[in-house]
């Protein structure tokens, strides 16, 4: 599997991508962008800029995702501060503002700040948060001191590297869109490549390593595509909100769906929406800054999702758990109701018994006995006191006999059970063997546990029991 | 097996009369405390093969150690009469499952299709022979139903057995799994026994590192005694006897331990 | 005022404002580190911009007491919602952690533009700082000119030092343990937040002078190198806050020399002297760790040279033991070799005609080792019956690590201390 062959491949990917450019340079691409844009009645600056920020927050949202599946997400905080000092050296020694090699810059520090953080974390006693706020901190220090030392110069006081810190889309040529735009394209291109790689890299990359693929190379593949997508953002976003374009879209996305397959294309959506979205609203409205207004919207979305997704969100937890409730209530109603009756064969009891039997106050047991009556499981008697009907009886006896088993398995099973102590008790026959069941079931009889029918029963009880726990 | 599975193996790997595993003279260190010396063994091919050793014995890291996935401070390891890094396409692998995340958002059929990747190569896609052949590992740990489920939404049980049909989705001749029994209702523990039974009525190895000493004897063919060395090794009844367990439990080895304490001590 | 202690009175306080953010940091940051926490220090810092921001469009003005109330508000509700969010909505802690940060400070930024763009809550001077400039704002304090962001962080170090001082113990439990801290009746989560109350009340206090950035390094840098240097609470407090000091002291100096801003240049300085502590800290150093191994690799080579030699002498071989030989038979390579001149040079072997022979000192050195190495395989054959072939290796490494103690142990378990292999091997 390892093999120099994919190495080779992406070497070639950029080899072409960087003849096509020398043959056609950036000149005459961007004009043809700007025919095409004349031609179909567009302005071309603004296309030029939703272009860029657009696919800037597809491809970081893409790759960041990666990240916050990994345990990762603030590694690309640190890289975002790691990538000043190259920025810096690179102003520095070019003597001018070469968009292309500032990057450049940014992306060596940027992978060297994510290296020296694996470094620490493998080869110290220094543990991976410490190392990421170091990284960061520290090369960032190192920023402002280069940086400081470039506004001393004559040439530099204008190199616009404050540009950096809080990110201006509008401080962009052309020229910067187009290598910001191409970036994120080979970035989502490489993405999509490796595919299948990066999955079981994220996942399992124990597993990976025995199946023979090289997962150190994969590892730093991916971190670098991590900090390419860092850097190409922040001259649009700045230090500090990049690891936002990283990090949110892929938690956001990933309460939607359980699919990787599905989570990237959603995530790489939601970036893309928040960064066209509020770049544009920042180039309408005065004064409004573009990183932070991407980023707003960016976090809109995800306290959405955060609350209204149908499975993972917040809103669907509290309501799945007072439907438990409601169903625990309900069949410890029906428990204690049985119970009572199996002890005092007149069968009618107050709503005092019921609440004695259980914790209750006599109001909680009157509220759950009148839902129970709804239901046809309960009625009152002519003294006011309450009874089974039919139905309740029979529902009440396969609670029972599911619950009888489910804690008679728990007592004698207890060492392979440890598995099972939060399952509910009629998923029972779904969980154990017939054999088993059987087994359970003959026990709770010779124990004199099995609950006996009062009623002429009219369906077999386990078919009972296992029909009511679908 | 099916038939694809029969096929996917590449005979001329396999030297005539080399065992499927030999471990020679392997030891191993965590934070330079060995925990693992000198190791040696030689495993018979078409058995199931328990190692077994109380808690801290080395069990896991002897089968991580000989895949490569922790560091050999010495000793080599061989498959079929190869180096071990040259055969990984024989071998099959279940991992512990606490090993990864199952919150990750990969469906039950996803994971399986893992166990394709290998045959896959760099680049290409599973295709729909891969998924029907995932599909069946599915069907043999009796999960079918539950192909596209996350993986989250699943017992432990289940959990471990999806971990199975993926290795065995590696068509593999050699098998290492790490605790498939731990904490597993006994529906799954069922389930996994009979597959190993039909591994080795295909003529695979299976490497188990077990917990449970009552059913050793029931399950396996072949046991290798674990306490930081190998106290003993080879079938079931010549091996498993009370004083072997005796000197692998009992004994303890308490300067054993006080060696490795010395060891690290002086090494670091 | 001119000078302070001799010193020049502007770089004086310089110095002294960056040792007490520094020291500050480095006593909240011992905890933050140990509890793997070190990043909330860095959402903190930034998250309270939004708390500046309200606080300013509440009241209208910069004075200390509104601001720094409104940042440990917002400090606190990034702890919080971190929490909340990890818990409720299943999202990994540092994901929820850098969700909330970013949007916090995203909500900041925002707010600062559109209300308070006439105020200097100038971004760039929450990243550098103005240190250089806030020495000179001063106010009188006991008749002496005290900066006035000197006065803010002097009560906030003493009110860090009273907490650590008061809840020590809790605090120690709790970064040791949180679960055991609750069953001994410790409330984890109330020293938990008083914690990160106190993290955002010391970034707010110290941000304006040394800007975020050093806040954050401050936070973490000390600390982890104070880790990597003890292995007790006690002391790893006192050398993060040692570290801290001479940080400002050599960051200021540094700076001046390059002419470079100090709170950036401290941050470096802090960078470097973590980097020292990664290379040279005694137990821990990435140097300390080679040395000791190739110092144990030699080692072993001399003592498996010197065990090679006794059994070639007490074999009575007629012929003698070529250096050659006995390399190869130690492993060869440098260590052998270099392992061979540090025996002769210590006199424990030499030369004689064409072969190696023990001095007496060699001799009782090389006998005590060989003792050793058959008391082992006297251990391990008694415990460990195995074919006799696999037994010379595992006692042959053991012999180089038996200390007295561990040798004493054996001899009880093999009271005679015979080896099932005298020959030479």
């Amino acid at each position: 599997m390892s093999g120099p062959a994919p190495w080779l491949a992406v070497l070639a990917l950029a080899a072409v991508q960087a003849a096509l450019f020398a043959l056609v340079g950036a000149e005459r691409l961007l004009g043809w962008v700007q025919t095409a844009c004349a031609s179909a009645g567009l302005p071309y600056n603004t296309v030029m800029v939703l272009a860029g920020s657009g696919l800037l927050g597809v491809s970081s949202a893409v790759i960041g995702s990666y990240a916050v599946l990994r345990r990762r997400s603030l590694i690309g905080d640190a890289v975002a501060h790691a990538a000043l000092p190259g920025i810096a050296l690179a102003y520095l020694m070019a003597r001018e503002r070469n968009f292309f090699l500032l990057l450049l810059g940014a992306l060596v520090s940027g992978v060297l700040g994510a290296m020296v953080i694996s470094w620490l974390r493998q080869s110290t006693r220094t543990r991976q948060d410490a190392a990421i706020g170091l990284v960061l901190s520290v090369f960032f220090g190192l920023g402002i001191v280069l940086t400081s030392a470039v506004q001393r110069d004559p040439s530099g006081a204008h190199a616009g590297l404050e540009g950096f810190l809080l990110g201006k889309t509008a401080g962009l040529v052309s020229q910067d869109l187009l290598l910001i735009a191409v970036t994120s394209a080979n970035i989502l291109l490489l993405v999509w490549l490796f595919q299948k790689e990066f999955l079981l890299l994220s996942f399992d990359p124990g597993f990976a390593a025995v199946q023979r693929w090289p997962v150190p190379a994969l590892d730093i593949l991916m971190m670098t595509l991590l900090v390419a997508a860092t850097v190409i953002g922040l001259p649009a976003v700045g230090v500090v909100l990049m690891a936002a374009m990283l990090i949110i879209p892929g938690v956001a996305a990933r309460f939607w769906t359980d699919r990787l397959a599905a989570l990237l294309p959603l995530s790489g959506a939601i970036g893309l929406g928040s960064a066209v979205g509020g770049t544009y609203v920042s180039s309408i409205r005065e004064g409004m800054p573009t990183g932070p207004v991407i980023v707003l919207a960016a976090a809109a979305v995800c306290l959405f999702s955060m609350f209204a997704a149908p499975r993972r969100g917040i809103a669907a937890g509290v309501v799945r758990r007072l439907q438990m409730q409601e169903r625990v209530a309900r069949q410890n109603l029906l428990r204690s109701l049985y119970e009572l009756v199996e002890e005092s064969p007149d069968s009618a009891v107050t709503a005092e018994d019921v609440a004695g039997k259980r914790s209750w106050s006599v109001a909680d047991a009157m509220k759950l006995l009148r839902r129970a009556e709804a239901r046809g499981e309960v009625r009152r008697t002519m003294d006011g006191r309450w009874t089974l009907t039919d139905l309740g009886l029979q529902r009440a006896l396969d609670v029972v006999r599911a619950h009888r088993l489910w804690e008679l398995y728990l007592v004698e099973q207890a060492s392979i059970a440890a598995d099972h102590v939060d399952r509910d008790a009629d998923e029972l026959e779904h969980i154990l063997p017939p054999e088993m069941l059987h087994q359970l079931e003959d026990r709770l009889k010779q124990k004199g546990r099995w609950p006996e029918d009062r009623v002429p029963a009219s369906v077999h009880p386990l078919e009972g029991a296992a029909r009511e726990g679908r | 097996m099916t038939a694809t599975q029969e096929k996917g193996i590449v005979e001329d790997t396999i030297a005539s009369g080399a065992p499927p595993l030999e471990i020679h003279d392997m030891t191993v260190a965590y934070q330079r405390r060995p925990v693992l010396w000198d190791i040696d063994l030689q495993l018979p091919e078409g058995r199931l093969i328990a190692i077994i050793g109380p808690n801290g014995a080395g069990k896991s890291t002897l089968i991580k150690a000989a895949l490569g996935l922790v560091p050999r401070a010495s000793g080599r390891v061989e498959v079929y009469g190869k180096p071990i890094e040259k055969q990984l396409s024989l071998i099959g692998y279940v991992p512990q499952r606490e090993s990864v995340d199952w919150d990750f958002p990969v469906s039950v059929l996803d994971v399986v299709m893992m166990g394709r990747y290998g045959r896959l190569g760099w680049f290409r896609r599973p295709g729909r022979e891969d998924r029907d052949a995932a599909m069946d590992c599915l069907r043999k740990v009796a999960l079918q139903d539950f192909a596209g489920r996350q993986i989250s939404q699943l017992s432990g049980g289940q959990q471990q057995r999806v971990f199975l049909a993926r290795a065995l989705a590696q068509e593999a001749r050699l098998y290492f799994m790490d605790e498939p029994f731990a904490g597993v209702d006994a529906a799954t523990e069922q389930a996994i026994l009979t597959i190993l039974q039909e591994l080795r009525s295909h003529g695979r190895t299976v490497v188990v590192v077990h917990h449970s000493l009552q059913t050793v004897r029931e399950y396996f063919d072949h046991v290798v005694l674990l306490n930081m060395r190998v106290v003993a090794h080879g079938p079931i009844e010549e091996v498993f006897t009370e004083e072997n367990l005796r000197n692998t439990y009992g004994g303890r080895l308490p300067l054993l331990e006080q060696a490795a304490d010395a060891v690290q001590r002086r090494s670091v | 005022m001119d000078t302070v202690f001799g010193m020049d009175a502007i770089v004086f306080w310089i110095i002294a404002t960056m040792a007490l953010v520094n020291v500050t940091g480095a006593l909240l940051g011992t905890f933050l580190v140990l509890r793997r926490m070190s990043l909330l220090g860095d959402a903190i810092s930034h998250a309270v911009l939004p708390g500046l921001a309200l606080a300013f469009m509440l009241t209208g003005t910069r004075e200390p007491f509104p601001m720094l109330a409104g940042a440990m508000a917002a400090g606190l509700l990034t702890a919080l919602l971190t929490h909340l969010i990890h818990r409720y909505a299943n999202v990994p802690e540092d994901a929820a952690m850098g969700v909330v940060f970013t949007s916090l400070f995203a909500l900041g930024v925002v707010m600062i533009t559109r209300v308070a763009s006439h105020v200097d809550l100038d971004p760039g001077c929450v990243l550098y700082g103005v240190l250089e400039s806030a020495a000179l704002d001063t106010r009188t304090v006991f008749g002496m000119e005290i900066p006035r962001v000197a006065v803010t962080l002097s009560a906030t170090f003493l009110v860090t030092v009273a907490f650590v001082a008061l809840f020590w113990k809790e605090l120690k439990i709790v970064s040791f343990d949180p679960q055991l801290a609750t069953t001994l009746g410790i409330n984890a989560d109330r020293v938990h937040y008083l914690l990160m109350g106190l993290v955002a009340a010391f970034t707010v206090a110290a941000f304006e002078a040394v800007g975020s950035i050093l806040v954050v390094a401050m936070l973490i840098a000390p600390a982890a190198t104070a880790f990597l240097l003890t292995d007790r609470l006690h002391w790893m407090t006192l050398i993060a806050a040692a570290t801290g000091i001479l940080i400002a002291i050599l960051g200021r100096n540094i700076a001046a020399v390059y002419d470079a801003p100090v709170a950036g240049m401290a941050s470096v300085v802090a960078g470097g002297l973590f980097l020292l502590a990664v290379l040279f800290a005694p137990r821990y150093g990435v140097v300390a760790r080679r040395l000791a191994q190739v110092r144990l690799g030699l080692r072993i080579s001399g003592e498996d040279l010197l065990g090679l030699a006794y059994r070639w002498q007490e074999s009575g071989a007629r012929t003698p033991l070529t250096a050659s030989g006995a390399l190869d038979a130690a492993g060869g390579g440098v260590a052998s070799r270099a392992a061979l001149w540090l025996l002769r040079r210590a006199g424990l072997l030499v030369k004689s005609g064409d072969g190696l022979r023990l001095t007496a000192s060699g001799e009782e050195r090389a006998s005590r080792l060989v003792h050793r190495h058959r008391l082992w395989e006297a251990y391990l054959a008694k415990h460990l019956p195995l074919p006799d072939d696999h037994l010379h290796s595992p006692a042959d490494r053991m012999e180089h690590f038996m200390d007295s103690d561990l040798q004493r142990q054996v001899e009880e378990q093999v009271p005679e201390p015979h080896g099932p292999s005298g020959a030479p091997r």
